[in-house]
């Protein structure tokens, strides 16, 4: 655990000591002109200060090459930081093909976890160490943000829609997870434990609680249960589109365009299915604003994503959403 | 030029009555109408921080409830931000001194001018009705859909007020532009203007550009609230993340509002004191345009986890490093100005040098947050709290307090005990560190921010800050001590105390209502210290 009066955090995951190291070169860069201009202006000060009352200073007007230099030198460090942060980003915001995925959703005021054998938790999120985890976020009501500083990462939960963020716990142990986007009257409270696990630590958890069935297996009973399955069926008599190996593909749209179906656009389609509507289809489909929450939601797209064309062509490449378009 | 005298027409004097204050035209009497008002909203404000930091000594949320902190750190951003900070340089000092800098007689439109204090008021009457109706709790930045449909707060009526009073500072910006353009007296060319008046004229830039932005992104969160309109709010079909982007197209450069009049001030006090022409004039004067045009550009990088497209993200990265170049070189500019200068160690000297520090710490601050990989782990924590302090109070109200300090004997005809300024000066530099620089170490750590209670680890350092801003208060209450103490005195300050060189310095103290006797002409560049003095070795 934490010390009493820390100065620096933990780092338990893959990408932390190089957040950390980016940090260390900023703050060394930072605090060299730091020392560098207060002496100065402490020197000059004190060196060429006032001896009488007529005094004044030399007739100095400014120097050009001066001028280029200091604007040179910023620039160029300036330019090492963006490209540094930049690639660090992007570390940051593309999960790995191979990763795990666990659905959070935040709600005034907590967090809401189903990992995808079907064991839920609130406030509380077990990881297995070592492994790749991509965090898919919703949110049921306003902004939230999933934040885990001993693993330097953080996104905003954002109503209608989906995001994700992923990391690697490198050290077994609990860190603090915070909400870390105002979000009302308990926002402080909606914080809660990452508890990192041995492997078969965390097997043995997931064994041990109650399961509700997987995700996918929960999505399937709603297809079913929201009637989904009278409109889009697996051949072309449907009134809706074939749902068989949409994920991942590019979708023709009424209006012309061209999408990618990410989880962001299945999301939408349920939510508010006249935003997109396909191709040769008419904008029958109503929407499910209100009836299907955030949760039945990600199980609904947990379920479509898995229903791949048979004969295994190429497999969709991971669509992640960070979010954007 | 005359000294010392008390002139019986001075703009203070004459006419008497209330009538003549709250029905002037003069820019001066203006500008201390506002500088009054101002003060009583950062009074308020500051009343809203010692609650927060109060309320922080303890990890537990014990002194308040959840809601009332919540509502207590939204006063304090709303008040301070926006009945304070924003209007601080340019509505005081910067009225009081745009016309006199340009040698006319008053700003291009005297009775705009008026009307700005009054919507300023009725904005601000708004907001504190707001507050005694119970307050508003989403925070200075009104993000939906918390804001839209969530709280169930005071909004629109807060919001109205910072409608309104965004109005007030448009109509000052148009006020500046059109007087700097159209009446600087003859031979005050663009090049030869103090760079007080460049750093207005960049700041009214950003004033008309930007502030109807943000009046309309309020004006569609009211819409929304009261009429239902569905633009935020997902629900709907409306998109949260799109507020986030007008109310940042215009709160970013709102930033620059609040420190490039700043840094105007501190060019001016940084010739006065070293009594030495700017080091690279023209280069500290382009560096404040720069920065009021790339600094429209950069909104994006207060969303790199706001799920914003990762590649828009990259470009906001890029051009906030570039914004971060033209303060350096303001920087480095003041620094090489002190360089063979003749120093002086009034109290205005002590201002620059905390100020220099102060912002120095603030500005490569920034730096890291505009690092993307790192501003995810300090987005919405501690560290960003104590990088906007250090730029908008340690640099912003520095730079103000420096130039009341500078200015305050032509304003009032009053000199004031210069011990106490300097203490003052001393107290809340050592206590402005003391309260904000611990909140850095707390935000790496990950103490997010706008939290009423925190895990216990946190404590030693909140306390920390707590305790500087009990030194940083004293400071603060120690100044408006002597300066209030000093008007019930008689008027004792000579035309120019510093010998420093500008058209206000040529005028007395307290100057009179048309400011000039005669027209002036301007012959020289601004800060002409060596100049003048060889002129005067020849005679
Ligand atoms: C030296 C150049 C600067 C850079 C590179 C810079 C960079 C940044 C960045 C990237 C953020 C967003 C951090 C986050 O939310 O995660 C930020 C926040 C902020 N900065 Fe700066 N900044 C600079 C100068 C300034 C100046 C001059 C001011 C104001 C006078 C300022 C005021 C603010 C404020 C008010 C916020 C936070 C607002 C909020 O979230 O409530 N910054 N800065
Ligand atoms: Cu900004």
């Amino acid at each position: 655990m934490q010390s009493t009066f820390p100065l620096f955090p933990q780092a338990a995951s893959s990408i932390a000591s190089d957040v950390d190291l980016l940090y260390f070169f900023i703050l060394a860069v930072s605090s060299f002109f730091a020392v560098l201009v207060s002496a100065l202006v402490v020197y000059f000060a004190l060196r060429y200060r006032r001896t009488h009352a007529d005094e004044v200073g030399h007739d100095i007007h400014g120097s050009i090459a001066l001028e280029l230099l200091w604007t040179v030198i910023p620039f160029i460090l300036a330019m090492v930081m963006f490209f540094w942060g930049a690639d660090l980003y992007f570390r940051i915001a593309r999960p790995p093909a191979d990763a795990m995925e666990i659905f959070v959703v935040g709600k005034q005021w907590m967090w809401k976890v189903q990992h995808p054998e079907g064991v839920r938790e609130i406030n509380e999120l077990h990881v297995p160490v070592g492994r790749p985890v991509r965090i898919t976020l919703g949110s049921e009501d306003v902004l939230h943000d999933y934040y885990i500083p001993a693993f330097r990462v953080k996104m905003d939960a954002v109503p209608g829609k989906l995001t994700t963020m992923w990391f690697t716990a490198t050290k077994t142990g609990s860190y603090h997870i915070f909400c870390a986007e105002y979000c009302g009257t308990q926002h402080s409270g909606m914080v809660g434990q990452v508890i990192v696990m041995e492997p078969n630590d965390y097997e043995a958890w997931l064994a041990g609680g109650r399961s509700t069935g997987t995700a996918v297996e929960n999505g399937e009973k709603l297809f079913t249960q929201l009637a989904c399955i009278t409109c889009h069926k697996t051949d072309s008599s449907g009134r809706g589109p074939i749902l068989t190996g949409v994920f991942g593909s590019t979708v023709d749209l009424q209006d012309g365009r061209q999408v990618v179906a990410d989880e962001n656009y299945l999301r939408e389609s349920i939510m508010n299915p006249q935003a997109k509507v396909v191709r040769n289809y008419q904008p029958i489909m109503p929407t499910f604003q209100g009836t299907v929450s955030e949760e039945n939601l990600l199980q609904l797209i947990a379920y479509i994503k898995t229903l791949k064309v048979a004969a295994p062509a190429t497999a969709p490449a991971a669509a992640a959403p960070r979010g954007g378009q | 030029m005359n000294q010392a005298v008390k002139e019986p027409n001075s703009y203070l004097d004459a006419p008497h009555g209330v009538a003549s204050w709250l029905l002037t035209k003069d820019h001066k009497r203006i500008a201390l109408l506002y500088l009054i008002s101002i003060t009583v909203f950062f009074v308020i404000g500051a009343l809203f921080a010692a609650s927060i930091r109060v309320e922080l000594l303890t990890p537990e949320g014990d002194l308040f409830s959840a809601d009332l902190y919540n509502k207590v750190f939204t006063l304090h951003g709303v008040v301070m931000i926006f009945f304070f900070l924003i209007p601080s340089i340019p509505a005081t000092l910067g009225n009081f001194l745009v016309p006199i800098m340009c040698g006319a007689k008053d700003l291009a439109f005297p009775r705009i001018n008026l009307l700005s204090w009054y919507l300023y008021l009725i904005g601000a009457t708004l907001t504190l009705a707001a507050v005694a109706l119970g307050g508003v709790d989403t925070g200075w930045t009104f993000y939906t859909p918390y804001s839209s449909m969530a709280s169930n707060t005071n909004v629109t009526i807060a919001a109205l007020g910072v409608f309104i009073a965004g109005f007030s500072s448009i109509l000052t910006g148009f006020n500046f532009i059109v007087t700097i353009h159209r009446m600087r007296a003859p031979g005050l060319t663009w090049f030869r203007m103090p760079l007080f008046l460049w750093a207005n004229y960049a700041t009214s830039l950003v004033m008309i550009l930007g502030t109807p932005v943000v009046a309309i992104t309020i004006l569609l969160v009211g819409a929304e609230r009261a009429l239902g309109f569905a633009i935020f709010d997902p629900r709907m079909g409306g998109d949260p993340v799109l507020f986030q982007h007008l109310f940042w197209f215009y709160s970013h450069p709102a930033v620059y509002i609040m420190i490039l009049p700043g840094m105007g001030v501190i060019s001016e006090l940084v010739a006065a004191v070293s009594r030495k022409q700017i080091f690279g004039y023209s280069f500290v004067a382009y560096s404040s345009l720069a920065i009021a045009i790339i600094g429209f550009l950069v909104w994006g990088h207060h969303m790199f986890v706001s799920s914003q497209s990762i590649y828009a993200g990259l470009v906001f990265s890029i051009i906030t490093m570039i914004v971060a170049v033209p303060s350096a070189v303001k920087t480095f500019n003041w620094t090489a100005t002190l360089y063979k200068g003749s120093i002086t160690w009034d109290s205005p000297t002590y201002w620059v040098i905390g100020f220099m520090g102060l912002f120095l710490i603030g500005g490569l601050t920034g730096l890291f947050l505009g690092s993307m990989g790192l501003d995810v782990h300090l987005h919405d924590t501690y560290f960003v709290v104590a990088h906007f302090h250090y730029i908008m109070v340690g640099g912003g109200v520095m730079a103000f307090l420096g130039g009341i300090h500078f200015w305050w004997p032509k304003m009032t005809g009053r000199m004031y005990p210069e011990v106490a300024g300097k203490i003052s000066a001393v107290l809340v530099f050592v206590g402005f560190n003391l309260t904000f620089f611990p909140q850095f170490v707390l935000g790496y750590l990950g103490m997010p921010r706008r939290y009423h209670a925190y895990p216990e680890e946190f404590q030693i350092l909140n306390v920390l800050s707590t305790s500087g801003a009990a030194v940083l208060g004293t400071g603060y209450l120690l100044i408006l001590f002597y300066l209030v103490a000093s008007l019930f005195k008689p008027r004792n300050a000579p035309a120019n105390p510093w010998g420093a060189t500008g058209l206000e310095w040529e005028i007395p103290s307290p100057p009179i209502t048309l400011n000039f006797e005669t027209d002036p002409i301007v012959t020289e560049d601004a800060y002409n210290y060596a100049g003048r003095a060889r002129k005067a070795g020849e005679k």
